[in-house]
């Protein structure tokens, strides 16, 4: 007994801990984002490529300013300022000006986020108040639509991605002439039903060959990275499936109802933002249900609200509203889902008489 | 084990999976460990009023005789547990914080060490009444952890007139296989505390719940009670924390204790495995608790083992006798996940202490420590047992908001498992906030 003593740790119980951390789930994220980026770089070119960065770079920057400001210790490890960067990139069209692109990360940081306290605190999620505020701002830029895959995107930028700020953009078809295009036009495949009246066909839609926001295009590519987040636990399976399920319900509903004039589902589950806005988007988990049925309530309406905006509302996505919308009913949602608790609510009478 | 047969095994819905820990010691035959040369038996080791010592300094006792009586029916005696001479007694740190007054008793080196004291008794003619204050002069209690009297539990469910007598197996904190080592090797000395506590609770019929990683206690079980039909021997998952009564109950009966109850009112008395074991093997000697089965282990440990400890040893001679390699840590009494860490070895080994572990936790993970704001991604409360949101509670916690979290979200249903606190990524101490907020309230109550 004569050992000199060892020096004792007192901790609270529980003394284990899962190896499973904020700063992991979120740089996980990142990495099942890389993928989309790179296929977006990859369709739309240096443009694309300039936006990402520009973006990301303004959330940031936004993130630092904004901790200094509220004198608070730098939060960029936990890595969430990078995701809501490359997430609002992802939204965004392919020539989107730069300048924009700065000015969409910078509110959705500090609008969508910092004025609320930073992570956790968030009732929207940031990247798509920072989409929503674009969309109103600079309604033309956001509508602005290039085809992927044209010749010579890995060594021009697209002439909209340079403008100057608040000043009109160079006229696009002059420069396309000067180049070897094969299409230059290049509505989305909403845009196409809804206005035009012309249908893409699905495998294209999964395939990601149409014209689109960043990261929309590609089904398949978000499927598989969504599902490698799903498999490591590391977001709620369950929004994506709801809001999967309740789309095509909803969409299959409509279709059956009268087949001419509303698309059938598969359209609805693999054109526009819906894959990307139900694996990466709805899922944030600041902004959704805490309780496990809620998920499912949540998750649901997106869905349904998604077809309705696109099918009856003026604007051929709906994506975004209806995730801010889940957004907003989220404190709604959590207090009629709240668990029933152990011991509570239900009649639990001894058996006297055991078998 | 088919796998459907594992897929089928009753379970309750939540729970979590942290590493088990007991490849080290489930194998170890329970061993016993010598005699410190002195050793401090606290006066309270149990819920209820403390003993009050029958011994003044200077006393000579000999192992096994009482050195303090109950005070009133919650309450239990203490028995000596070496021949030798008292001491004094005075204050002595204990795992819970505040010093509390013991018993100091130097052990004589050159004594044989059999237990003097005792005699015997036929348990079977005794009556329930009898049983009880046998049971309570035995200075029996719950031996999971909980240290309740065990004859003031069997006696309340008499009064309540259960029929099930559940006998928990579960041991479903990590590291700890004192259990498992019990239903081993004192199988007989089980089935007679079994029957015990059928006659004394006067309980119809008898569920042993053990989790399915100790397959092997079941099948032993199963054969060694095959002739006994009041006895059933059920396999559960291995979940933590299954071993908790309330969900054992559920899973076992499917009936949920009502909040703000207890297991009497669903018809049901659990006891630990442990506790039943020394029951079957004291009674019929008549003698009193002296010693227990503890599970040391941890990293900072050289010679793992299931050790049959005196009570009263203080933990800086239990450490030294199994290979403590001094580095700095964590000791804790009890399992990791409801243990509770000590910052004393002169803590003596008490009636509740099951396990002894020497951790490394703080140390190894200091840089997964940082503690970030919730994000309320929901994995609590999808952990959590009882069916709480622990979110929830906690951020009410952080605005002190205490009478919300008891009235609106159930806080008492808590029974500090820490499910939550283990899987929470932002390494929020949610369990410790509710420790904290239940304190708060009851000091407000009172």
């Amino acid at each position: 007994m004569n050992k000199p003593p060892a020096t004792l740790e007192l901790r609270s119980a529980p003394l284990l801990h899962t190896p499973r951390t904020v700063e992991q789930i979120m740089r996980h994220v990142v990495y099942a984002l890389l993928p989309l980026c790179a296929f977006a770089v990859y369709a739309f070119g240096l443009s694309a490529a300039a936006l990402i960065g520009v973006v990301t770079v303004s959330c940031v920057g936004a993130e630092q300013l904004f901790n200094r400001l509220a004198g608070r210790v730098s939060t960029l490890a936990d890595n969430s300022a990078v995701i809501t960067g490359l997430l609002l990139a992802l939204t965004l069209p392919p020539g989107f000006p730069l300048w924009m692109g700065a000015v969409a990360g910078f509110i959705a940081i500090g609008l969508g986020k910092a004025v609320f306290g930073g992570l956790g605190g968030n009732i929207f999620n940031p990247a798509l108040v920072g989409r929503a505020f674009v969309q109103a701002a600079f309604p033309v830029a956001i509508t602005t639509w290039h085809a992927p895959f044209m010749n010579g995107r890995f060594t021009h930028f697209m002439p909209t991605s340079l403008t100057t700020p608040f000043l009109v953009p160079p006229d696009a078809p002059l420069w396309y002439g000067a180049l070897p295009v094969d299409t230059v036009s290049g509505a989305t495949p909403l845009a196409l039903h809804k206005f035009e009246h012309v249908a893409t066909g699905t495998l294209d839609l999964f395939l990601g060959t149409t014209a689109g926001s960043l990261g929309e295009t590609s089904a398949i590519l978000i499927l598989l990275c969504g599902a490698y987040l799903a498999a490591r636990r590391l977001l709620n399976w369950r929004i994506p499936v709801a809001v999967l399920v309740s789309a095509f319900a909803v969409s299959a509903a409509f279709a059956l109802a009268d087949g001419q004039r509303y698309p059938d589902p598969w359209f609805m589950l693999g054109s526009g933002g819906l894959m990307l806005g139900a694996f990466f988007m709805a899922t944030d988990p600041v902004g959704a249900p805490v309780t496990p049925r809620g998920a499912w309530l949540y998750g649901a309406l997106i869905g349904a609200v998604t077809v309705v905006i696109r099918l009856f509302g003026g604007l051929p996505e709906g994506v975004m509203y209806a995730i801010l919308l889940g957004n907003a009913a989220t404190p709604l949602i959590e207090a009629v889902t709240q668990p029933r608790v152990y011991g509570t609510g239900r009649q639990s009478a001894p058996d006297k008489n055991p078998p | 084990m088919s796998l459907l047969g594992r897929l089928m095994r009753k379970t309750f819905a939540n729970g979590v999976h942290p590493p088990a820990h007991k490849d080290r010691t489930a194998a170890q035959p329970i061993r016993r460990l010598p005699f410190a040369s002195q050793l401090f038996i606290p006066l309270s080791q149990h819920i209820g009023h403390a003993a009050v010592a029958l011994v003044h300094p200077g006393q000579e006792v000999v192992r096994g005789e009482p050195i303090a009586r109950a005070d009133g029916f919650l309450s239990v005696p203490i028995h000596a547990p070496a021949t030798g001479i008292i001491r004094e007694i005075r204050l002595i740190p204990t795992a819970r914080g505040p010093k509390a007054e013991a018993i100091v008793l130097d052990v004589y080196a050159a004594d044989g060490q059999r237990v003097l004291y005792g005699g015997s008794q036929d348990v079977e003619r005794l009556t329930p009444a009898q049983l009880i204050d046998a049971i309570q002069e035995s200075g029996m209690v719950g031996l999971g952890g909980a240290a309740f009297p065990t004859h003031a539990k069997l006696a309340t469910a008499r009064e309540k007139q259960v029929e099930t007598l559940i006998v928990n197996g579960c041991e479903c904190e990590p590291y700890l296989t004192t259990d498992h080592r019990l239903m081993l090797e004192w199988a007989d000395d089980l089935r007679r505390g079994i029957q015990v506590a059928l006659r004394a609770s006067g309980a119809r019929r008898a569920i042993l719940g053990i989790e399915d990683n100790k397959l092997d206690a079941v099948a032993a079980l199963r054969a060694s009670f095959a002739d006994d039909d009041r006895i059933a021997v059920e396999a559960v998952k291995t979940k933590y924390p299954q071993g908790s009564a309330e969900l054992l109950i559920k899973v076992l009966l499917d009936r949920e204790v009502p909040a703000g109850g207890r297991s009497y009112d669903v018809g049901v008395v659990v006891q630990n495995i442990a506790t039943l074991a020394e029951l079957g093997k004291l009674l019929p000697r008549r003698e009193g608790l002296i010693e227990r089965v503890v599970t040391i282990s941890g990293p900072g440990i050289r010679r793992p083992g299931n050790y049959l400890v005196p009570l009263g040893t203080p933990l800086a001679f239990v450490l030294e006798q199994v290979g403590f390699t001094g580095a700095a840590g964590e000791i804790v009494l009890g399992g990791p996940m409801m243990g509770s860490t000590v910052g004393s070895l002169e803590v003596p080994v008490i009636k509740a202490v099951s396990g002894i572990l020497a951790l490394q936790g703080l140390v190894a993970d200091a840089g997964t420590q940082h503690v970030y704001p919730c994000i309320s991604c929901g994995e609590c409360l999808r952990a959590c047992p009882m069916h709480l949101n622990p979110s929830r509670l906690g951020l009410l916690a952080a605005r002190r908001e205490y009478e919300a979290m008891a009235q609106r979200f159930h806080l008492d249903a808590c029974f500090e498992c820490g499910s939550c606190t283990y899987v929470c990524p932002a390494n929020i101490p949610l369990v410790h906030y509710f420790r904290i907020a239940k304190g708060m309230l009851r000091e407000k109550a009172a």
